[in-house]
């Protein structure tokens, strides 16, 4: 079992969505010229369509890999909102990450039909392969655990949902199978 | 040329049915042989996931749970022809657990390719709308209103009122929304729906708009769905070039856009008021009735909210008139309801039936029991804001009364069985947990109350002033159901009351093995 360092944040990149690019929002304050652009882009071609705030923070989220406290200020004011407002909006919404998730994204659902079918010992088993807790980032950055509820995948209970691809009737050993093969791939 | 069928559904993929359409594409390639392989949505009856279907002059045959090992040995026993081989389970249609099925709303998924509008129509599509632009908005209402079609997003409040509602609201800008933001735990009909016949969906909301006068739809996705997500856009797509949506809908004149937004992962953006926060770009605060969204609800304009359910149900009633679709259902339940098998049993899946069959007939008739073999202790029904009734119960008919009488509620027919290792007072934590969670924080008995509900069952598992402390809960559940805003807080105490009421034992026993 590896050491869980929960003080270190990660420094890999955000999901490598443009390899050209720095990313550094998890930690920064300010947005590199890059993202400052793209983020500006976003919110012009969005900013005309009948409430436009979760459609600008998806396109950011989908873009820099996560939503940083440094957008606040352009989308704001590109929107004619106050900060508070936009910063009201990102924290209400479980799915807006504030930092960048690792290079795999592991969503364990810890409802109450996958609960029915041990997603609690899934999960615990899952903490100790990884080595860390939910909404935490293993300390090479290759995996964030995270909990969800609900996949709508309830008939195929306990399910996961593992960089975008939904598993179902999932055991610990199936788990230790794709991690493996995802750890292999990155 | 032979015609494969291999669902696309999220629920089939999960279980590998994207390796079995690749291993079959392959195996064909490699014996030369020509097939066309579709990719429908699932048939609902996931222990046989993948299902692969292939057409023969008697009809579809089925063979099941198909694993890409089976592929070569599947092509040498000759199934492009139906033969037999050991996962071949004979028709389809045949097979015992969809036969004594009454699939109105769900009697394209599965068969349909959810991507062509041409097949769509070959399978009775579009003849609901067609029926509908024929007549005024006002006899669309009324024949709404008359199928007795109640929400089946849970609060089955009748479906025609809300649009003559909206109907009646004088002119200007008008919305149809779809609260496609299915987050109960033990329902995934919508997404099963959207993902193999979405086009049912957007016909029913055409139908809304040009019945109420709306020119606009929206459809509130959850960020959780993105099978669903792909498989909306594509037939959106697929319906503009077809010309049944946009300024002129099916040649009638009539405008109606439609477009999906998706959610962020927020519960509470199922309730309907959150929801249209939400689509505003707010966060998703429960607004305070009145006034209804009907007279003021988007952008302050008459809103129609209705679920994915509600709304695919529209075409059948449209295409085969109000009575007949009342002509199903028993008492102020009217039609079918599609009903959800989920967590810890053997057939899980997709039954729609008419109201009134009992909980015992699903769970066993259908269900097969518990997946673990052991005996079910107790069902959820409803969503985590549901009641948990117990196995002595298991007779109630399944309508909304009927629960309702036993002070549970069927909410979108989802159901979650647990077998005899679950522990309840475990699993009244989560339902108090998850409120936490979830709240949207405006009222305070639901913000506060959900979190001092998990410390005083915390307390009383670490047994501390047991008695009191029950107690302590017990007023603390009714505060919650009196004093909060809306279904979030005033129902998340139902599952911790029932499982007071019923399993109290779990509350004084020291905790079992976690579930």
């Amino acid at each position: 079992m590896r050491l869980v360092r929960t003080d270190i944040r990660p420094t890999v990149p955000c999901k490598p969505r443009d390899p050209g690019w720095t990313y550094t929002c998890c930690l920064m304050k300010t947005l590199a010229a890059t993202q400052e652009t793209a983020v500006k882009r976003i919110v012009a071609e969005l900013k005309h369509r009948p409430g436009p705030l979760l459609e600008i923070l998806h396109a950011i989220q989908d873009t820099l890999g996560c939503v940083p406290e440094a957008v606040v200020a352009p989308v704001a004011e590109g929107l004619n909102l106050s900060r508070a407002e936009v910063h009201g909006v990102i924290t209400f919404y479980h799915h807006f990450r504030r930092a960048p998730a690792g290079a795999h994204t592991v969503s364990l659902c810890q409802a109450e039909a996958c609960r029915s079918m041990g997603a609690v010992a899934l999960a615990e088993h899952a903490r100790r392969r990884l080595g860390v807790d939910f909404h935490q980032t293993t300390p090479d950055g290759r995996f964030t655990l995270e909990p969800i509820y609900c996949l709508g995948n309830c008939a195929c209970s306990p399910a996961a949902m593992i960089d975008g691809r939904l598993h179902g009737r999932l055991t610990p050993e199936r788990f230790d199978e794709i991690i493996a093969a995802q750890a292999k791939s990155s | 040329m032979s015609t494969v069928y291999v669902p696309r559904d999220a629920g089939a993929q999960s279980l590998g049915a994207d390796e079995v359409a690749r291993a079959i594409a392959a195996e064909a390639k490699r014996r030369a042989l020509p097939l066309t392989l579709v990719r429908n949505g699932s048939r609902g009856h996931y222990a046989l996931e993948p299902l692969v279907e292939v057409v023969t002059p008697a009809g579809r045959v089925a063979y099941g749970p198909v694993t890409p090992a089976d592929v070569p040995a599947l092509f040498e026993a000759g199934f492009l022809e139906g033969q037999a081989h050991a996962l071949a389970h004979g028709l389809t249609e045949e097979i015992p657990w969809f036969k004594g099925q009454q699939r109105l709303t769900f009697a394209r998924v599965g068969i349909v390719d959810p991507a062509s509008v041409a097949d769509y129509i070959r399978q009775g599509g579009y003849a609901g709308l067609t029926r509908a632009l024929a007549m005024d908005g006002a006899a669309v209402v009324a024949a709404i209103l008359e199928s007795g079609l109640r929400g089946r997003g849970g609060a089955a409040f009748p479906t025609g009122i809300k649009w003559k509602t909206v109907h009646d609201a004088p002119g200007g800008q008008k919305y149809v929304t779809c609260n496609a933001d299915e987050g109960d735990s033990g329902t995934f009909a919508d997404r099963m729906l959207m993902e193999g016949d979405p086009l049912s969906l957007i016909e029913g909301m055409t139908i809304a708009g040009i019945a109420v006068g709306a020119t606009q739809g929206y459809i509130y996705l959850r960020a959780e769905y993105p099978h669903a997500h792909r498989a909306l856009n594509t037939a959106i797509a697929a319906a503009y070039q077809a010309g049944y949506l946009g300024a002129d809908v099916a040649g009638s004149g009539r405008r109606f856009e439609l477009e999906v937004r998706l959610g962020a992962g927020a519960y509470i953006c199922g309730e309907e008021t959150s929801m249209l926060e939400s689509l505003e770009g707010r966060r998703g605060e429960v607004r305070v009735r009145p006034p209804l969204p009907a007279i003021k609800g988007l952008f302050g304009r008459p809103t129609i909210v209705n679920n994915v359910i509600t709304l695919a149900t529209v075409p059948w009633i449209l295409a085969h008139g109000a009575k007949a679709y009342a002509d199903y259902g028993t008492g102020k339940s009217r039609g079918t309801l599609p009903i959800q098998l989920a967590g810890n049993i053997k057939n899980g899946g997709l039954v729609e039936r008419a109201f009134g069959l009992s909980l015992r007939e699903l769970l066993y008739d259908y269900g097969g029991g518990s997946a673990t073999g052991r005996p079910i202790r107790t069902v959820q029904i409803g969503g985590p804001l549901g009641a948990y009734v117990p196995a002595s119960q298991f007779d109630v008919a399944v309508d909304y009364e009927a629960l309702s009488a036993i002070g549970a509620l069927l909410g979108h027919g989802g159901i979650v069985a647990f077998d005899d290792t679950v522990d309840m007072a475990r699993m009244a934590r989560y339902a108090m947990e998850f409120c936490a969670l979830e709240s949207c924080g405006k009222c305070t008995p639901c913000r506060i109350g959900s979190t001092r509900g998990v410390e005083v069952i915390d307390q009383i598992l670490a047994g501390i002033e047991g008695e009191r402390n029950l107690h302590l809960l017990e007023e603390l559940c009714e505060t919650m159901v009196q004093g909060s805003l809306c279904g979030l807080g005033g129902m998340a105490p139902f599952p911790v009351q029932s499982a007071l009421k019923y399993f109290r034992e779990d509350f004084r026993a020291p905790p079992k093995q976690a579930q």
